[in-house]
């Protein structure tokens, strides 16, 4: 050999290598689990009562076993109408008297009174019921109530509801609680 | 500074980081494989539904989740094809779930206890019986923060 070889400078090797491991520890941990979330309510004991609620202020949806819906005594053919039905039944903005009536309420995060629905969503399903149709009903109702959270924001604050402070989303989800009322299980029309 | 020069005399020899990287490739696949491994444990088919209004769990150490499903094709013929409940990593009954929510319990501090969100990973054919039983037994077990596992959906 005439000539030995430079050593080859490895230094950044390091540097290159690290940066692949941030990449790859970050990408992987965005994958985590998202959904829809939900409060169960806890368990019924018998001698409690549940508190009297006006037939107005009720949207009862029920779901049967060929997963089908009947919103009020009507049939909805498409989940996607839900959100609208959802969306005029809780803002009721003509005071109209089928949909759900409003009471006033103090709200201390926003320092002011507003008008807030008395409105309850009662959702029923069959134990044949797919889950798919019950994520969607599930997911159209939530879109209801985001979407009145943010019209709601838009109209006061001027910015979605996303971008409002910490105090300011508590009041607003005051303003429009998400009152989801899960019956009983039943088991109508159709074997266990 | 100068007083080390004065003392020295001599540079200091170069540092061979030349292994350093193969270190922290070790790293990157020791990561890797740990990051796949919990993936591949699933004896259950889960292909969940899709929803629009997705949120994203926060601290993944604060999530127990509760798997439902087909069982796979290792089990399908021991086990039949109706859905069946994955805990950890058994097969278990409803009546199990009570259980289990204590003993996730039991894996955190005092403080972290009532924050647990129990994710419910089901397959969106699987019919709503299994389903309300599971969340009746959470109720019966005080876990009431559930989160039903959807994928992001375009919106239309």
């Amino acid at each position: 050999m005439a000539k030995r070889t430079p050593a080859l400078n490895t230094s950044s090797m390091a540097d290159i290598s690290f940066l692949l491991l941030t990449f790859f520890l970050l990408t992987s941990s965005i994958n985590t689990d998202q959904g829809i979330q939900r409060k169960l309510p806890p368990p019924l004991r018998g001698d409690e009562k549940v508190p009297p609620v006006n037939r107005r202020n009720v949207l009862q949806i029920l779901v049967n076993m060929n997963d089908q819906l009947l919103v009020n005594g009507e049939v909805v053919t498409d989940v996607h109408q839900l959100k609208n039905i959802t969306k005029d039944f809780i803002a009721n903005p003509n005071e109209e008297i089928h949909l759900s009536d409003k009471k006033p309420l103090y709200i201390d995060e926003l320092n002011m009174n507003a008008m807030v629905s008395k409105g309850v969503v009662s959702l029923q399903n069959d134990r044949s019921t797919s889950y798919s149709i019950y994520v969607a009903v599930q997911d159209q109702l939530t879109l209801a109530f985001n979407e009145l959270r943010n019209e709601y924001a838009q109209q006061n604050f001027g910015k979605s509801f996303e971008d409002l402070s910490e105090t300011q989303k508590k009041g607003v989800q005051k303003i429009y609680p998400m009152s989801i009322s899960e019956a009983e299980p039943s088991n109508y029309g159709g074997k266990k | 500074m100068s007083r080390f020069k004065k003392e020295g005399g001599k540079d200091l020899p170069e540092l061979n980081t030349a292994s350093m990287s193969d270190i922290v490739f070790m790293f990157l696949f020791f990561f890797m494989v740990i990051s796949t491994m919990r993936e591949t444990s699933l004896f259950v088919v889960i292909n969940i539904p899709k929803a629009s209004e997705v949120q994203k769990l926060e601290k993944k150490a604060l999530v127990s989740s509760i798997n439902i499903g087909k069982p796979n094709q290792n089990y399908i013929k021991k086990l039949g094809p109706e859905p069946r409940i994955q805990l950890n990593d058994q097969f278990a009954e409803t009546s199990e779930i009570s259980e289990f929510v204590e003993s996730e319990k039991q894996r955190r501090n005092d403080v972290d206890r009532t924050m647990i969100t129990w994710s419910l990973k089901v397959d969106e054919n699987v019919k709503m019986g299994v389903v309300t039983d599971v969340k009746q037994e959470l109720r019966k077990a005080n876990a009431f923060k559930v989160n039903y596992a959807s994928r992001k959906d375009i919106k239309r």
